[in-house]
């Protein structure tokens, strides 16, 4: 008899959602070119990456073109190179992270303790607005400010005895790469922090007050509990990204003469598929950084799930 | 131990008119420790402030100044002999304006065509009753997770004749699954369900509910990710780097990448050598601040909003 209503009732539900399409139908068809997008756009160049595993020629098709194996992964692992460039993609990430994740957790707790509104927002304003600023453009700032001839801050490293010509130096690169993300997000990424502050249950802070807490105290016991969750949110997302640092600012940050420390795994993609139009070769080196950094994000996100109950999902 | 002995003390020091002083929300009254940790925090959020805007200044206040004084190096956070030589310069160099122009059209364009695009999957997204909703919204996720690559997304551009027109720079980056999330959620939450139940009983279709009742009541949303959606377009210079080839169709970004990092001036002859240098080295500043002018006019209008956002992409955590 179960078994029986069971079937019914699965009976039911198929007729009522076929009905509830019909009747829906704008819905699915509002649906139509955004899928069409994710499929074209998303999905296909995932498939695409098959030609990691081919000898891919133009002529032949992706689908024509024999199988290689992991060849290309071989000859990629092969080259010295292969370790400086991962050996640089970690570095400047790990040092990104280890810079990038803590200052916007402190700038919000300090703008959090703030009650003067106008210093407050002005604060604020001017923090956020590098955030809307080109990577082309603050590039471009970063060579002309630490320019040795022109910029203003050659002279105060000069000052300090550090080499006047930064951007030159392959020592410099990472320092220069990590602290203008700092100097450029920072604010920005406060936000999301000042937001869960804000969230924050009043009678805490009130019950704070009563046990006579200093505001460190209250910082300590009552703010960073309260932030835990988006911190843990922010830094596995943060760590799970660490290999897909961006191209954009390390290749116009590259010069011949910080090629050493500059020279990632995103910008030695371009270089060899589309400078040297060695496609599979790129592609390989391509998903071999993709497939480690989901990796670790899934790990890491199990990880923090177990030990502190907070994940992505 | 001084704050014990301090506390008993304190009653018959108070004169009766400080009583009613007035505490505004959850301020905690502070002591001395307190007030030495709040010096603490306004040094730290000044030189916050210093640190970010010195730079900025600095670019602003060189790029009003002349030739000499910027090339010499002399100028720090005021124009020094003032001029707008530089901007002449700018103005009249055909190759930025035709940029500036490409990236209205980049910017306007692209942010229609992924707004749009957005809404359409986001709202349906966004309907319980949708059948296929959960798969949908894990493959809009795992986007975020692992993407096709560089070279092989470059195959499908190159595949659909879509290399050196104006498409590529649109299309290949019209969603992003961010703000998908982020439109996905607000429509969920902030769209009252009563709403939708009485323009059932009305017998409202589903594209007329979120043309006149769902899009009016989403204005916060739709200016948030339009405004992202326009700000990333304006900024970004990669897909025009991969994938044009002719210069009048380059984004502004690309324009200013050859004119201020890949660096190609250089005077004709000798002696016009010194004077193109310290315009070039003029320009450059000039440039930085013309470019960054459109961004910069939206962003005091839209710094609430983009809170907001942010607020919103963060609930769904």
């Amino acid at each position: 008899m179960t078994a029986l209503s069971a079937q019914r009732t699965a009976a039911l539900r198929r007729k009522a959602r076929r009905r509830s399409v019909r009747r829906h139908w704008q819905l699915y068809l509002l649906l139509v070119l955004p899928v069409a997008y994710f499929v074209i756009f998303q999905y296909i160049p995932m498939a695409n990456n098959v030609i990691a595993f081919k000898d891919y020629s133009v002529v032949e098709g992706i689908w024509g073109s024999p199988w290689a194996g992991f060849d290309h992964f071989e000859r990629f692992f092969a080259n010295p190179v292969a370790w400086d460039l991962i050996r640089n993609t970690l570095v400047l990430s790990l040092y990104g992270f280890l810079a990038g994740f803590p200052i916007p957790i402190i700038l919000a707790l300090a703008l959090n303790e703030v009650r003067a509104r106008f210093f407050k927002r002005t604060v604020q304003m001017v923090t956020y607005a590098p955030h809307f600023i080109s990577t082309v453009i603050v590039v471009s700032m970063l060579i002309l400010i630490f320019s040795p001839r022109i910029g203003f801050m050659s002279d105060f490293l000069g000052f300090f005895g550090m080499s006047s010509n930064l951007l030159a130096d392959p020592d410099a690169f990472r320092s220069v790469y990590v602290w203008s993300d700092v100097w450029q997000t920072a604010g920005y990424s406060a936000i999301i922090y000042m937001a869960a502050l804000a969230g924050i249950d009043p009678s805490l802070y009130e019950a704070a007050r009563l046990d006579g807490a200093s505001r460190l105290r209250k910082i300590w016991h009552v703010d960073l509990p309260g932030i835990a969750p988006t911190v843990v949110v922010v830094m596995v997302l943060s760590v799970g990204s660490i290999m897909a640092i961006g191209f954009e600012k390390a290749f116009l940050l590259q010069n011949p003469l910080n090629l050493s420390t500059s020279e990632i795994i995103a910008t030695y993609t371009y270089k060899i598929g589309l400078l040297n139009a060695d496609f599979s070769l790129a592609t390989a080196v391509g998903l071999f950084n993709s497939v480690i950094n989901l990796i670790l994000l899934l790990a890491v996100n199990t990880v923090s799930k177990r030990v502190t109950g907070n994940g992505l999902w | 131990m001084t704050i014990e002995t301090a506390a008993p003390q304190a009653p018959p020091q108070t004169p009766p008119p400080r009583r009613p002083r007035r505490r505004r929300g959850n301020q905690v009254q502070d002591t001395r420790v307190d007030r030495v940790f709040m010096v603490g925090v306004y040094i730290l959020l000044c030189t916050f402030l210093l640190v970010v805007l010195v730079p900025l200044l600095n670019i602003v206040a060189s790029s009003f100044s002349s030739p000499a004084a910027v090339s010499s190096g002399r100028v720090l956070l005021w124009p020094v002999e003032f001029s707008l030589v530089g901007y002449e310069a700018v103005l009249s160099n055909k190759a930025i304006l035709t940029g500036f122009g490409n990236s209205l059209f980049y910017a306007g364009v692209g942010t229609l065509v992924s707004v749009a695009l957005t809404v359409m999957i986001a709202y349906p997204l966004s309907r319980s009753e949708l059948v296929g909703r959960k798969v949908l919204i894990g493959g809009v996720l795992f986007t975020m997770l692992f993407s096709g690559g560089l070279i092989p997304t470059y195959m499908v551009v190159r595949a659909l004749g879509l290399l050196d027109t104006r498409w590529a720079i649109i299309l290949p980056s019209a969603i992003a699954a961010w703000q998908v999330l982020i439109a996905m959620t607000f429509f969920r939450t902030s769209i009252p369900g009563e709403l939708y139940e009485a323009a059932q009983l009305d017998g409202t279709s589903d594209l007329r509910f979120l043309w006149s009742v769902v899009l009016p009541l989403s204005k916060p949303l739709l200016a948030v990710i339009a405004l992202m959606y326009g700000i990333g377009q304006w900024n970004s210079y990669f897909s025009a780097l991969i994938y044009l080839r002719s210069e009048d169709l380059y984004p502004l970004q690309l324009v200013l990448r050859d004119l201020l990092i890949v660096n190609n001036t250089g005077g004709t002859n000798l002696a016009d050598q010194l004077a193109a240098q310290q315009m070039a080295d003029l320009m450059k500043f000039s440039l930085i601040v013309v470019s960054t002018v459109p961004v910069l006019l939206v962003y005091p209008f839209v710094a609430r909003h983009f809170t907001k956002g942010v607020m919103l992409g963060s609930v769904k955590g």
